[in-house]
């Protein structure tokens, strides 16, 4: 068994007073993509900061590419590739400038040439950055990721902020970077996201890892049930619903009624007739396939996205 | 070295899109070498002259203020944290931005230069070799000194509030708008406590007096040793996070980079070259040809004993109806 590219063990940081990461855990195998699925705020940002070496830790064990990110910083910057949150760059820098000045940078590095072609960026050639799309801007990013030809790449929410047609864009490109088995960290709070593309995923919330495995695990072990939101009319007992025939679980969450089911037309029927019977009437109803939000509902009580 | 050399690449390419670039180290400077060239010395080839140290040493020192704000305006839009995942140091953008600056200073230095001769008919543009060496250690100074401000500040605005608060002693008290020699005897001690008087003095001496390098040892000395200390703190003091806290010691390092010149102004108070080079080269324009008619601001008086030892009072320079 190879070492893994990156190790994290028992990691903590905090801000002041602010406890950001709280002994977190994972391993990632080359040519993986793993994903750090959580709520904002959870220390998705601070964890994957660290392991890039912006940030240095209060305590863990940290290693990437066999590196320290605190003491062979210098070293690992040329194995990395990031497309950080929260960054820019310079309004009137080219696109393609941008892509050589940092190709620069790196060791080992890829034509930027190609990169442009890949990554559709090639009418954008002589464009200011401040001029392109947010999509584009969200392109270039990725592609200057890749100048350093990384063993490991960090993207930090890539999706974030971008309209779905556009996020389909990006999933896409990522897509296509599993298949040539690049090693990815990728965070987001997108359950889509994190089922469609990682491997491997870890649930994180308020600093820790609540759940690790891949998408699939990590769905069977909520036990392969669905999800049937309804709200109602008046509000009813939690008790009297988890009592109905064919649901195993109801809880309340801000107004809506969330029912746990492996039956789910049965639930459907004895959750009308108990209805009619208390005079109550559904004014909406949802049926989820399983997903890891259901994951997220049972371990935290919370919605992935408050 | 290659990634210094093509973030200074990218500075220089930056600056010149950037029109408030173009405005404040081009046209800005250039107006103020015609005001003082054309209006206050109203041409006269000998009073120009005088006042190209003056109106260089406000090129160069305008350098701090556009470093200071464009490396705020980095940081705090997240641009230089995409530097720092690459392996990017903070020395490499520091000094990049001072080689950028000096590049983009020289031009406009030389205009100012071929201006003088061509258009005021200057003959003599002083000692060459102290003007280059002076310009030279007065941009990377105050472009250390930029870095230090922005280092020391969270957002643009308290950049910009403390570049008012150096601006203002740095450009009226230092003789690079009002002679030295024409200031209040209190004015002239605390102008002596600045970088920006040698600066002034160096320049005005190179061009006005011909000073050789070895003449102005003291003002490029001290000029060098500030540099050296100020680039030192702007390093220690770099922030690559736009949220990350400015150090708790940060302004003591601050001050520090006021105390070479506080020792030298101790010294200065007590020795005064500075200030007698400066009185004698301001009254020497007035002594040859009185036919130069130097501007009405800047007479010092009539000939009264008093000139000798003293600078002009305000009085004494009062326009004659």
């Amino acid at each position: 068994m190879p070492e893994p590219i990156l190790q994290v063990d028992n990691l903590v940081k905090h801000y002041g007073d602010v406890q950001a990461v709280r002994g977190v855990s994972f391993t990632v195998d080359e040519g993986e993509v793993f994903g750090l699925l959580g709520p904002n705020g959870a220390g998705k940002t601070t964890t994957v900061e660290i392991l890039e070496g912006l940030r240095n830790p209060d305590g863990g064990f940290v290693r990437v590419c066999g590196f320290d990110p605190q003491i062979n910083s210098r070293e690992l910057k040329h194995e990395i590739g990031a497309a950080l949150q929260s960054t820019a760059l310079p309004d009137k820098l080219r696109v393609m400038e941008a892509l050589r000045l940092f190709a620069s940078f790196y060791k080992r590095r890829r034509d930027p040439e190609d990169l442009l072609r890949r990554f559709g960026l090639e009418e954008k050639r002589n464009t200011y950055y401040s001029q392109l799309s947010g999509g584009q801007k969200q392109r270039l990013a990725l592609a200057m990721a890749l100048l350093s030809d990384p063993r490991v790449l960090f993207f930090d929410e890539p999706t974030a902020g971008l309209d779905p047609q556009v996020r389909r864009e990006i999933y896409d490109i990522i897509e296509e970077l599993r298949r040539e088995k690049k090693t990815i960290l990728m965070t987001t709070h997108y359950i889509e996201e994190a089922e469609r593309l990682c491997d491997r995923v870890a649930i994180v919330d308020h600093g820790k890892v609540i759940a690790l495995g891949s998408p699939r695990e990590l769905k069977q072990r909520s036990g392969g049930k669905t999800r049937i939101e309804v709200k109602l009319a008046r509000p009813a007992a939690n008790g009297a619903l988890r009592n109905l025939e064919g649901v195993v679980d109801a809880r309340e969450m801000d107004g809506t009624y969330v029912l746990q089911t492996q039956r789910p037309p049965q639930a459907i029927v004895s959750l009308v007739k108990h209805l009619e019977a208390e005079g109550n009437e559904l004014v909406s109803l949802e049926i989820a396939t399983p997903s890891l939000e259901d994951v997220f509902i049972e371990m935290t009580g919370r919605r992935l996205r408050d | 070295m290659s990634n210094f050399a093509s973030l200074t690449r990218m500075r220089i390419q930056l600056a010149l899109r950037n029109k408030m670039f173009f405005f404040f180290s081009v046209v800005f400077p250039l107006g103020m070498f015609f005001l003082y060239a054309g209006i206050f010395a109203k041409g006269n080839p000998r009073v120009v002259s005088f006042f190209l140290g003056p109106v260089i040493s406000l090129n160069v020192m305008g350098s701090f203020w556009g470093l200071s704000a464009m490396l705020v305006t980095f940081r705090e839009q997240g641009i230089l944290r995409r530097f720092h995942v690459t392996p990017v140091t903070s020395t490499d953008m520091l000094a990049s931005s001072i080689l950028a600056n000096y590049l983009l200073t020289l031009p406009t230095v030389f205009i100012e230069l071929l201006f003088a001769r061509v258009i005021f008919h200057v003959a003599n543009l002083g000692d060459l070799l102290s003007l280059f060496v002076l310009v030279t250690v007065g941009t990377v100074a105050f472009a250390s000194l930029g870095l230090v401000v922005a280092s020391v500040t969270n957002t643009m605005q308290e950049t910009q509030v403390l570049n008012q608060l150096l601006w203002l002693p740095l450009i009226f008290l230092s003789g690079a708008t009002l002679p030295i020699a024409f200031l209040p005897k209190v004015a002239q001690r605390v102008a002596v406590f600045l970088p920006a008087t040698y600066l002034v003095a160096g320049l005005q001496n190179a061009m006005y007096s011909s000073f050789p390098v070895w003449k102005l040892l003291t003002q490029i000395l001290s000029l060098f040793f500030w540099t050296v200390l100020t680039f030192f703190v702007a390093a220690q003091l770099f922030r690559w996070e736009p949220e990350s806290k400015i150090p708790r010691n940060a302004k003591l390092w601050a001050l520090a980079t006021a105390l070479p010149f506080f020792l030298l102004g101790v010294w200065e108070n007590k020795n005064g070259q500075i200030l007698t080079q400066a009185q004698a080269a301001y009254r020497s324009l007035d002594q040859p040809a009185k036919s130069d008619h130097p501007p009405k601001t800047q007479q010092p008086g009539s000939d009264s004993p008093s000139m000798r030892t003293l600078p002009p009072s305000k009085k004494d320079a009062q326009p004659q109806p």
